[in-house]
């Protein structure tokens, strides 16, 4: 199968100087004709605000690794998750809003929790620019081309802090930090409500069978115990 | 320069549910009371559907919690180390604003047992005084759980309690938790409806010889108006609570029940976005003078003169504050001498996972206080000879909600991702039974709260600095309760049972555990232990009187907040019929 890696349709298309309403949405990207027109605005929702092409291409590789398409669900980047996470970094929380940022830095003990002077931004900026260093001279190639087996090799380290990265600010468990919190991100944008940008279609809600927000259960609880109380779930957008 | 303002006869520094019952007692005595709060005002647009069923917003992104980008503790195991700042929330989720963590708690409202007032003793009495730890700093409570009694029923009215009377004035009550100490009369309201995952826990639990009883609940099970005429509307099981504001008003909270009825009295006045930095003194530190706070919206510094000063922070605020205003000597873990940030403790958490293949339990139907619990492992309940350690656990199961993105659960074994990962999701989600260990723990002598000598917060003052780790005590407790838990699931005949992880040291302020930090400011007999008297007033400074689980001498196995309200009616009602009459030492040392 002819892969064009979608950072090269990024790049393209960014070459040839189109405008919003040129169509770079991840899902176009990957198969063009096969969904219907989009409007401008539905574009521009689902581009990026904070990762650049190199940090998109890795990002939709990791999510899709994390969350395939199979028979359950399509693919994390389909769902929304890469934009998720996207929106989070760009927003206050990437920027570390809610976190004590000031000095002096120590790397401290697992138990002291996280102690770098990053914001969950910068972190992921760092940490992809690391991890990609380690594909192209480990594997010679970056993470999104890697065969499968070698791209779950290198999460599998990276989850268990055992990744050699360069570059990288003191902290021996700097790697496990970044995914700890990218694992976690990818959840969020699983079953986050909807109008954050992941769980599109409410499909991270219907995988488990969550009923969303819309509830009072007062008699439910007694009408469905022990039984299945199968709805079509609610977001927040349906009710406002 | 701070501008100075009108003097009141009472300031109370923080607005939760220990200064807005303060608000209510003292105002309706007729006093000037003028109530700072750090955080915002809330009221119900804050928490309108279908905004409010937002679980990244309010559950993981911690929209209600303490901000800690403006300060924060720093932490370490031991005092060999270096502390750091906790620079994100994680072990526990302290709260701001009006209503402070009564807005966002669960509604566990739990009496502690009448040993837990005579902790010290009743050990001693039962197995010895060489069964106590060496480092271990037990103490008898300063007030008997009789006299606590009409002030447990008090806060349980105001705050109608659902639940089932263990124990009507001495006699045991089929349903209710046979341990427990005598209460006058039954609960304001009846127990909430049971999900399937209480049912079969009280099925098996019963089975074992053991005594389960519906979770005491500030989650209405029918409207209720209390004795102040406030009402609060029917719990619909929505599974937002914990963490969440209640858009129904269903969920008893400082800010819709004793600070609006503070509110009706015109000598009371409330001011949210006063963030208090130290209580004032006169030159011989012996009296407060009132205290200073800033405007979090202005900069601007105000000093607000009062008579009496109310610490109502939540206890690590309370601690802060006597610390960086000089209110009794800080305590000092090597010579074991001084009091304030003595008695930090905490509570030994763990959690034990089922999953049923034939089982549907509909999770997302719950609230904060759905369940079933035994008494069987808490306290004194049970002989601790042959288990060697002191203390113990609420043990139960709880229907708090289905919320996908914290609350999931696979087998052991499971692959962390990928369609291994999403099918076992699938199958598991609604079919996962939780229960949860909530153990105790005691004061110890490396475990405590004092200044930082490094970090700051955005005032400039010093963080507060917490040494904590488990202790070999916490370890054994935990190691026989979870195996406990452990066995109650498996009786239940599981497909899968989760992993048994008994909680042990070193202690992470990581993960969360628990919001249930109490000590630091601890009442007691004796001024050279500690900080408060019986009445919770300073040994010190005796127009300083601090309230809230940072009295507590030690944690018992309950969640801490029906104690809490307690001690808070026990202190107003001495404030008003012992101090105001001769202002001064209620206790002379």
């Amino acid at each position: 199968m002819v892969d064009i890696a979608r950072r090269d349709v990024l790049t393209m298309a960014g070459a040839v100087g189109v405008g919003a309403a040129i169509p770079v949405s991840p899902a176009l990207a990957e198969a063009p004709g096969k969904d219907p027109p989009q409007a401008p605005a539905a574009n521009a929702a689902r581009s990026y605000q904070f990762f650049n092409l190199d940090e998109a291409a890795f990002i939709e590789a990791f999510v899709d690794h994390l969350i395939p398409a199979d028979d359950l669900t399509p693919s994390g980047t389909e769902l929304g998750i890469s934009i998720y996470i996207d929106r989070q970094l760009a927003g206050a929380w990437g920027k570390g809003a809610r976190m004590y940022q000031l000095g002096p830095w120590a790397a401290g003990t697992p138990q002291q929790g996280y102690q770098l002077p990053l914001a969950p931004a910068d972190l992921y900026r760092c940490a992809i620019r690391a991890v990609e260093a380690h594909c192209a001279s480990a594997h010679g190639g970056s993470f999104d081309r890697l065969q499968p087996a070698l791209r779950q090799q290198v999460v599998q380290a990276l989850s268990e802090g055992r990744l050699p990265l360069q570059e990288i600010p003191a902290g021996a468990s700097f790697d496990k930090t970044f995914f700890d919190m990218a694992y976690a991100n990818v959840m969020e944008g699983l079953f986050a409500d909807p109008i954050y940008g992941g769980n599109k279609d409410k499909r991270g809600w219907k995988l488990v069978g969550f009923p969303g927000v819309m509830a009072a259960h007062a008699e439910n609880i007694e009408r469905f115990r022990g039984k299945p109380y199968p709805v079509e779930p609610l977001g927040i957008a349906d009710l406002s | 320069m701070a501008t100075k303002l009108k003097e009141a006869d009472v300031v109370i520094v923080g607005m939760g549910w220990t200064g807005g019952i303060m608000a209510k007692e003292l105002s309706d005595a007729g006093l000037t009371v003028v109530g700072l709060e750090r955080g915002p005002p809330r009221s119900d647009a804050d928490f309108s559907v279908p905004m409010i069923r937002d679980e990244l917003r309010y559950a993981v992104r911690n929209e209600l919690f303490m901000d800690v980008s403006r300060d924060t503790l720093t932490f370490r195991n031991t005092p060999g180390q270096q502390a750091l700042p906790m620079r994100r929330l994680g072990s526990f989720l302290p709260g701001e604003g009006v209503g402070g963590a009564g807005v966002h708690w669960n509604g566990q409202t739990y009496r502690f047992s009448p040993h837990d007032h005579a902790l010290r003793s009743r050990v001693e009495e039962r197995y010895g005084k060489s069964f106590i730890p060496q480092d271990m700093q037990l103490a008898d409570w300063p007030m008997s759980y009789a006299e606590l009694e009409p002030h447990y029923d008090k806060f349980e009215y105001m705050a109608g309690i659902s639940g089932k009377a263990g124990n009507i004035a001495g006699k045991i009550q089929e349903g209710g938790n046979p341990f427990e100490g005598p209460r006058a009369r039954e609960y304001p309201n009846p127990p909430l409806k049971p999900s399937l995952a209480s049912e079969m826990f009280t099925e098996t639990t019963r089975k074992l010889g053991y005594h389960p009883f519906p979770r005491p609940a500030a989650n209405m099970s029918r409207p209720y108006t209390n004795p102040d005429g406030i009402q609060l509307g029917e719990c619909q099981y929505c599974g937002f609570c914990e963490n969440f504001g209640c858009e129904a008003n269903a969920k008893a909270s400082p800010h819709i029940t004793v600070i609006p009825a503070a509110l009706r009295n015109k000598n009371f006045s409330m001011k949210p976005y006063a963030w208090v930095t130290r209580v004032n003194r006169t030159a011989d530190g012996k009296r407060a003078t009132g205290v200073t706070y800033t405007s979090v919206l202005t900069g601007e510094e105000f000093e607000q003169p009062a008579s009496l000063v109310i610490l109502c922070a939540y206890g690590f605020g309370n601690v802060h504050l006597m610390l960086l205003s000089g209110i009794g000597k800080p305590y000092d873990p090597v010579s074991e001498t001084g009091t304030v940030g003595k008695g930090y403790c905490y509570q030994v958490a763990t959690v034990v996972q089922s999953f049923f293949e034939d089982r549907i339990f509909n999770p997302f139907m719950g609230t904060g206080s759905l369940g079933v619990v035994i008494d069987d492992f808490n306290g004194d309940n049970f002989d601790h000879g042959p288990v060697g350690y002191i203390g113990g656990a609420s043990i139960y199961s709880a229907s708090l909600g289905g919320r996908p993105i914290n609350q999931r659960g696979v087998p052991p074994g499971t692959p962390r991702w990928g369609s291994e990962w999403k099918k076992a999701t699938a199958r598991w989600y609604n079919r996962t039974l939780q229960m949860s260990v909530q153990g105790s723990n005691m004061a110890s002598r490396y475990n405590y709260l004092d200044l930082d000598p490094t970090y700051r917060n955005a005032f400039g003052l010093p963080l507060m600095r917490m040494t904590y780790n488990f202790t070999d005590n916490d370890e054994k407790l935990s190691a026989h309760l979870t195996t406990v838990a452990h066995d109650i699931a498996r009786a239940m005949g599981p497909t899968h049972l989760g992993a048994k992880a008994p909680r042990r040291a070193p202690y992470s302020i990581v993960p969360y555990q628990s919001t249930h930090n109490t000590g630091g400011a601890i009442a007691g007999h004796d001024p050279s232990k500690s900080a408060l008297n019986r009445y919770l007033q300073s040994w010190d400074v005796s127009n300083v009187f601090v309230m809230g689980a940072s009295a507590f001498p030690h944690n018992s196995g309950y969640n801490p907040t029906g104690a809490v309200g307690a001690l808070t009616y026990w202190a107003a009602d001495a404030i008003r019929t012992k101090y105001l009459k001769d202002p001064g030492p209620l206790l002379r040392t």
